[in-house]
Parts: C-alpha cells; structure tokens; sequence
C-alpha cells in the first residue's frame, strides 16, 4: 500500500483525524498540544497518528493536504487546516457548528 | 537555520502585492513567529486556502528553515 493509500484509508475510515506530533497524552509540541486542547473542549472522539513514530506519514501527509506543517486535522475525510485554522475556527463556533453538520456524535460524559 | 522577520515579510509581498504583514518574534529567537497578513487576495477564499497562499509564498522553508509560524489571514 502506498503512502497515499495509508492516508486515505485513515481520514476515510474515521470521522475525525488529528496528525499530530507525539500522542494526545504527551503532545511533543506545543501547536499539536493547541490541537488535542481543541479537541477535548469539543468532546468529540478523534483518531489521532503521531507522525514522529512514523517517518512515511510525516512527510506524505505533507504532500498529501498540500500544507507544510502538523499537526492537521481532518473531518470526514476533508482537511480543516492547521492549528491556527482550528483556533479561529474553534473561537469562531464554527468547528462545533462543522461537527455538528457532520453528524458526529460527542462523547459520552 | 532560523530565518529573518524581514525575509517572512519581504517572500510574502512579492507573492502577495499590496499585502500588510505584522510580524512578532514570539520568542526572541528569530525561529518562532507571528504573522498577521491582511491581502486583497484573500476575498472569497476560505480559511484553509488563505494560509496555503501565505505558506506557498515562502516556498517550502515553513516546515524546515522557518519552525514556528503563527498565522491569521485577514481580507483587506
């Protein structure tokens, strides 16, 4: 399977997908930790991948998205944006409002 | 290999003419920035689409020579 094939599968298979660098748990970077921050005030479920464990990913999403940093989130298989584009986004409601139009489901409390 | 806050500025209006750019040194370092661009070239373009103008401008040093950029768009 090539790069691009693992990506697609990736952002298809789930409804929310974070690139991330380091784990939701131990973010290795303080725009990923902006990211997962984001995410977890939303109460969303998220697929996160650590492109640190994974040299192929971190370059080919790159390629992939046409955006030259991580992390990068992904909403039903579109990409959002960047750390910056959630942050607007997220203040904005519209993140909520673009979760919410895509029908998923927060997490149970 | 960190990059100077004029070199951001100076790739950024020759990719985008008539643009306003407000740079801040975030951490003094010369390798974490702030940038506020405000282009006429932004109208009608979504988020996403904005930044990638701004990014494609430096032409591949985000990501590598330039670590840290923080980026909001405005439409002039």
């Amino acid at each position: 399977m090539t790069v691009h094939d693992r990506i697609a599968t990736l952002v298809n298979s789930n409804d929310i997908v974070l690139f991330m660098k380091g784990t939701p748990f131990f973010p290795q970077c303080g725009f990923s930790s902006t990211a997962i921050a984001i995410l977890e005030r939303l109460n969303v479920p998220f697929e996160s991948v650590d492109v640190l464990a994974d040299p192929e990913i971190r370059q080919g999403i790159k390629e992939y998205s046409d955006w030259p940093t991580i992390p990068q989130l992904y909403v039903k298989g579109e990409f959002v944006g960047g750390s910056d584009i959630m942050m607007e986004m997220f203040q904005a409601g519209e993140l909520e409002q673009m979760i919410a139009e895509a029908g998923i489901a927060r997490s149970a409390a | 290999m960190p990059m100077a806050a004029e070199d951001i500025e100076s790739a950024i209006l020759a990719a985008l003419p008539g643009a306003r750019v407000e740079i801040t040194d975030l951490a003094g370092d010369g390798d974490h920035y702030a940038a506020v661009v405000t282009a006429p070239q932004f109208a009608g373009l979504p988020r996403v689409k904005q930044h990638q103008l701004v990014y494609n401008a430096l032409g591949g040093r985000m990501g590598g020579a330039l670590h840290a950029l923080k980026l909001t768009t405005k439409i002039a």
